[in-house]
C-alpha cells in the first residue's frame, strides 16, 4: 500500500513538473534568439518580443523552480531503500546538475530581470544565454541519472551490496543517456516552439500586433521544423536502444506478446491485455515494427512471453511485464501528435513560403490548440519510460516493490499526496491564470518595459 | 584528511552559504509587510533582494544533493525521517518560491496580499523547519541498527530542535533587518534599524541560552567552544552597530551569528551526521554513512573546479546590483 502510494505521488509531482520543463528549456532559448536579434539589428520591435515571451518565460519558470524541489526530497523522502542503494552513484549527477546547472541558471535569472537598465546590452545578452546553457546542463545531468535507472552502468557492488560509482566517464557515453538526452532536449524545444506559435497565432487571428507576431510565428516554425524532423528519427533510435537494454518495454509498447521477424505495427487495437494475448489488430503496417524496434526491415522481436520465460530463469520467479496498456497506447499518443505536428509544421512552412501565413485562419486556429499537444507527447513519453522499467526501479538491480522508505507509513503518504495535490492545484490555477492573462494583455506592458527610460529617472520596481 | 571528512566540511560550508545568504532573504520576507507600509514600500523591500534570493537558495539545494551523493544513508536517513515536516517545508517553499515572481503581476489588493502573507509565512516557515532538522540532527533522533527511523511526526518535536529552529528564525529576522539598513534609504532605512535593534535583543537573550541547550545536549561540560563564543559576540555586534550608521558592519556582523550558529551545530556533530537517541552505537557517522571512494574523488574533483567559478559569479551578480534601493519618484506602486 505504501509503495502503491509512493508511486503514486511520484509519478503526479513529476508530470506535472515536467509541464513546466519543457516549456522552461524551450522558450529559454527562444527568448535569448529573440533578445539576440534585437542586440544584432536593434530593431526595437525585437525588444519587445522578448520582453513579452520574457515575461510568460519568467512565469513559467518560477513554478518549474518550485516543483523541481520536491523532486529533489523526495527520492529520500519515499524512496529511502533506494537512495542507500544508489546514493553512490546516482546522487552524484544530481549534485553536479546543483553545482554546475542550478547556481548558472538561478543567478543569471536573477541578472537577466533586474539587468536591463543596469548591465550593457551584450553582457545582458550573455545573461540569457547563460539560463539557456543552464537549463541543458539541468536536462544532461538529470537524464544521466535517469539512464542510469534504465540501464546501469559505470558502477560496482561494494560489500554492503550497494552500488558505488566506478567509472564515471561511463554515465556521460550511456547509449540510453545520449539518445534520451537528443529526446528530451528536442521535446523541450518543441514545446518552446508550439507556445510560442500558439500566442503568436492567437494575435495573428484578431488582427493585432500583426507584424510583431508574424516575426515569432516565424522564427517559432523555422526552429520547429528541422527539431519535429530530427525528433522522429532520434525517438526512433532510442527505442531501438530500448529494445536492446529493455526489450520488455518495446515489446509492450506493441502488445508483442509472441516473437516475431518481420513484425507488424497497429495502428490501433483492442486488447492485448495480460489477459488477452491476441488482441484484435486493426490496420497492421508489414514489416513497421521490425523497423522501429530494430533498425532493419527484417528484425525480430522478441514476445513478452519468451521474455518473461528468460527473465524468470535470470532473476527469479515474478512478473517481469510492465503494464502493456499504458505502454501501447502512450507510445502512440506520442507517434500519431508527433506526426501531427510534422504535418502542421510543414503546412506552416509551406504558407511562410507563400507568405499567406497571417491570413490562413484555419492554419491559426489549428496552431493555438496545438499548444496542448506537446504537454500530452511529453508526459506520454516519460509514461513509456518510466512504466516501461516496470517492476524495475533501477533496470535489473532493484524491484520497484522494496525500495520505499519502511519508515514512512501510508498514513504520511496520504497526507503528503493530497498537500502536494491541493498545492499543485493551487499553483497551476495562479501559473495558468497568469499565462493566459499575460499571454493576451501582456504586449502593453512589453511596450512600455522596452521603452527607453528617460534620462536621469529612477528605474522601476522589478517586482 | 580523509575524502569523507572533506565533504562533511563542503556539506557545513554550504549549509552555512544557504543561511548567511538565503538568511537575510528570510529576514526581509518576513518583515516585508511590517517595515514596508505602503505597497511602493513593500516592493522596494521585495526588490533588494529580487536579483538574488533564487540563487541562494540554490545552496540549500546543493547542500541536500551532496548529502545524497556523498552520504547516501545520511540522506536517506534523514529525508525520510523528516517526512512530515519536509512536506511542510516543500509547501512553504512553493508558496514563497513564486510569491517573487507572481506578486506584482496584477494589479488586485487582493492578490498581492495573498502572495505577501506566502512570502512572510514562508520566510519564517522554512529557516524554522529546517532549524528544528539541524537540531535534531544533533539532539538525536529514534534510530534503529539498520538506520532507519523508528519515531513517528512528534518525535522530532525536540525541545533542543524547536528551539535550534526559533533561534536560527530570530537570527536570520536581525540578518534581514541589518540587509534592508544596508539597502534601503530613508524611513525604510530607519524602521529597519530600529527593528535591528529591538530583534537584536531578543537575538542576544536566545543565542546565549541556545548555546548553553547545545552544551548540555552534546554533553561537553561547561565550557563553551570558541565558535560558540564567537557566535555571541557577533550578535552583541550586529545589534550594537544596528543603530549606527555603519550599516555594512552590522550586516557583517549578523552574518558572522549566522554563520557560527550554523557551524557550531556541524563541530558539535562531528563525527557523527546524525545522532541515534535509541542507542549512540546506531549513529550514523561519516564513516558509515558516506558513498564509494572513487565518487567521492569525482565529486571532488567536481567541486574544485566548478565551485570557485560560482563564487565569482555569484559575488560578480552581488557587485552589479550594489546599489541601494529607493521608490522611483512617479511610480505608483
Amino acid at each position: 500500500m505504501a509503495n502503491d502510494l509512493a508511486r503514486w505521488q511520484f509519478a503526479t509531482t513529476t508530470i506535472y513538473h515536467f509541464f513546466f520543463v519543457p516549456v522552461t528549456i524551450g522558450l529559454a532559448f527562444l527568448v535569448a534568439i529573440l533578445q539576440t536579434v534585437w542586440y544584432r539589428t536593434d530593431n526595437p520591435d525585437y525588444k519587445r518580443m522578448t520582453r513579452f515571451f520574457g515575461t510568460l518565460l519568467l512565469i513559467n519558470v518560477a513554478i518549474g523552480v518550485v516543483t523541481g524541489l520536491v523532486q529533489e526530497f523526495q527520492f529520500g523522502m519515499n524512496w529511502s531503500t533506494y537512495s542507500r542503494f544508489v546514493g553512490g552513484v546516482f546522487g552524484a549527477p544530481l549534485a553536479m546538475e546543483g553545482i554546475l546547472a542550478f547556481f548558472l541558471e538561478s543567478t543569471f535569472i536573477g541578472l537577466w530581470i533586474f539587468g536591463w537598465d543596469r548591465l550593457p546590452k551584450r553582457v545582458h545578452l550573455a545573461c540569457i544565454w547563460a539560463v539557456s546553457a543552464g537549463t541543458l546542463l539541468s536536462a544532461m545531468f538529470i537524464l544521466m541519472a535517469n539512464s542510469w535507472m534504465q540501464h546501469p552502468v559505470g558502477y560496482k557492488m561494494n560489500k554492503q551490496g550497494q552500488a558505488v560509482l566506478s567509472n564515471v566517464w561511463a554515465l556521460f557515453v550511456n547509449p540510453t543517456f545520449v539518445w534520451g538526452y537528443a529526446h528530451v532536449l528536442l521535446a523541450g524545444l518543441i514545446t518552446g516552439c508550439l507556445v510560442m506559435l500558439a500566442v503568436s497565432a492567437w494575435y495573428l487571428r484578431k488582427g493585432e500586433h500583426v507584424e510583431s507576431f508574424h516575426r515569432t510565428a516565424k522564427l517559432a516554425l523555422i526552429v520547429l521544423i528541422p527539431a519535429i524532423v530530427i525528433q522522429l528519427s532520434v525517438g526512433n533510435q532510442l527505442g531501438v536502444i530500448e529494445t536492446k537494454y529493455q526489450p520488455m518495454k518495446i515489446a509492450a509498447a506493441e502488445a508483442q506478446w509472441t516473437n516475431c521477424k518481420p513484425c507488424s505495427f497497429s495502428a490501433f487495437q483492442i486488447g492485448g491485455g495480460s489477459n488477452d494475448q491476441t488482441p484484435t489488430e486493426i490496420i497492421p503496417i508489414p514489416h513497421l515494427l521490425s523497423v522501429l524496434a530494430t533498425g532493419t526491415w527484417n528484425g525480430a522481436v522478441t514476445g513478452l512471453n519468451d521474455l518473461q520465460s528468460q527473465y524468470q530463469k535470470k532473476y527469479g520467479p515474478g512478473n517481469y511485464v510492465p503494464n502493456v496498456f499504458i505502454q501501447y497506447w502512450s507510445m502512440r499518443v506520442m507517434a500519431y501528435l508527433a506526426s501531427a505536428i510534422l504535418l502542421l509544421a510543414l503546412w506552416g512552412g509551406w504558407l511562410l513560403h507563400k507568405d499567406r501565413l497571417r491570413n490562413s485562419r484555419l492554419f491559426l486556429l489549428l496552431c493555438v490548440w496545438a499548444v496542448l499537444t506537446p504537454f500530452l507527447m511529453n508526459t506520454a513519453g516519460w509514461l513509456l519510460t518510466e512504466s516501461g522499467r516496470q517492476p524495475w526501479v533501477v533496470q535489473g538491480l532493484q524491484k520497484t516493490a522494496v525500495a520505499n522508505s519502511p519508515s514512512v507509513s501510508s498514513t504520511e503518504i496520504w497526507i503528503s499526496l493530497i498537500v502536494f495535490i491541493l498545492s499543485y492545484i493551487v499553483l497551476a490555477w495562479a501559473d495558468l491564470g497568469l499565462m493566459l492573462r499575460y499571454s493576451r494583455r501582456g504586449m502593453a506592458q512589453a511596450d512600455a518595459e522596452a521603452a527607453e527610460p528617460a534620462a536621469g529617472a529612477a528605474p522601476a520596481l522589478t517586482y | 584528511m580523509q575524502l569523507h571528512t572533506i565533504w562533511f566540511v563542503i556539506i557545513t560550508v554550504l549549509w552555512i552559504g544557504f543561511f548567511v545568504l538565503e538568511g537575510f532573504d528570510f529576514g526581509v520576507g518576513a518583515l516585508h509587510m511590517f517595515i514596508g507600509r505602503s505597497e511602493t514600500e513593500r516592493r522596494v523591500v521585495i526588490n533588494t533582494i529580487g536579483p538574488w534570493w533564487d540563487g541562494n537558495e540554490v545552496w540549500l539545494i546543493v547542500a541536500g544533493a551532496s548529502m545524497f551523493a556523498a552520504f547516501p544513508q545520511w540522506y536517506a536517513t534523514m529525508f525520510s525521517a523528516l517526512y512530515l515536516a519536509l512536506v511542510l517545508l516543500l509547501v512553504a517553499l512553493f508558496g514563497r518560491g513564486v510569491s517573487f515572481e507572481y506578486r506584482g503581476k496584477r494589479e488586485s489588493e487582493r492578490w498581492r496580499n495573498g502572495w505577501s502573507w506566502a512570502l512572510t509565512i514562508g520566510s519564517i516557515v522554512i529557516p524554522l523547519l529546517v532549524g528544528v532538522a539541524l537540531g535534531d540532527l544533533l539532539h538525536g533522533l529514534p534510530i534503529d541498527s539498520k538506520h532507519e527511523f523508528t519515531g513517528n511526526f512528534f518525535s522530532l518535536l525536540t525541545g533542543y530542535g524547536l528551539m535550534t529552529g526559533v533561534t536560527l528564525v530570530v537570527l536570520c529576522l536581525l540578518h534581514g533587518a541589518t540587509f534592508l539598513g544596508l539597502r534601503t534609504t530613508g524611513e525604510i532605512r530607519d524602521r529597519a534599524h530600529s527593528a535591528a535593534r529591538s530583534i537584536g535583543v531578543v537575538a542576544i537573550l536566545i543565542s546565549i541560552a541556545w548555546v548553553i541547550w547545545t552544551l548540555v545536549v552534546i554533553g561537553g561540560g561547561t565550557v563553551p567552544e570558541p565558535t560558540q563564543i564567537f557566535g555571541v559576540i557577533a550578535v552583541i555586534f550586529a545589534q550594537r552597530l544596528a543603530t549606527t550608521d555603519n550599516d555594512a558592519w552590522a550586516f557583517v556582523a549578523s552574518g558572522f551569528a549566522i554563520a557560527a550558529a550554523i557551524g557550531q551545530i556541524f563541530i558539535s556533530l562531528y563525527p557523527n551526521v546524525m545522532v541515534s537517541s535509541t542507542n549512540h552505537s546506531y549513529n550514523l557517522t561519516v564513516n558509515n554513512a558516506a558513498a564509494g571512494h572513487y565518487g567521492l574523488v569525482v565529486m571532488t574533483v567536481v567541486a574544485a573546479l566548478f565551485f570557485p567559478i560560482v563564487l565569482l559569479y555569484q559575488g560578480w551578480s552581488f557587485h552589479v546590483f550594489r546599489r541601494r534601493v529607493s521608490a522611483p519618484p512617479t511610480s505608483s506602486g
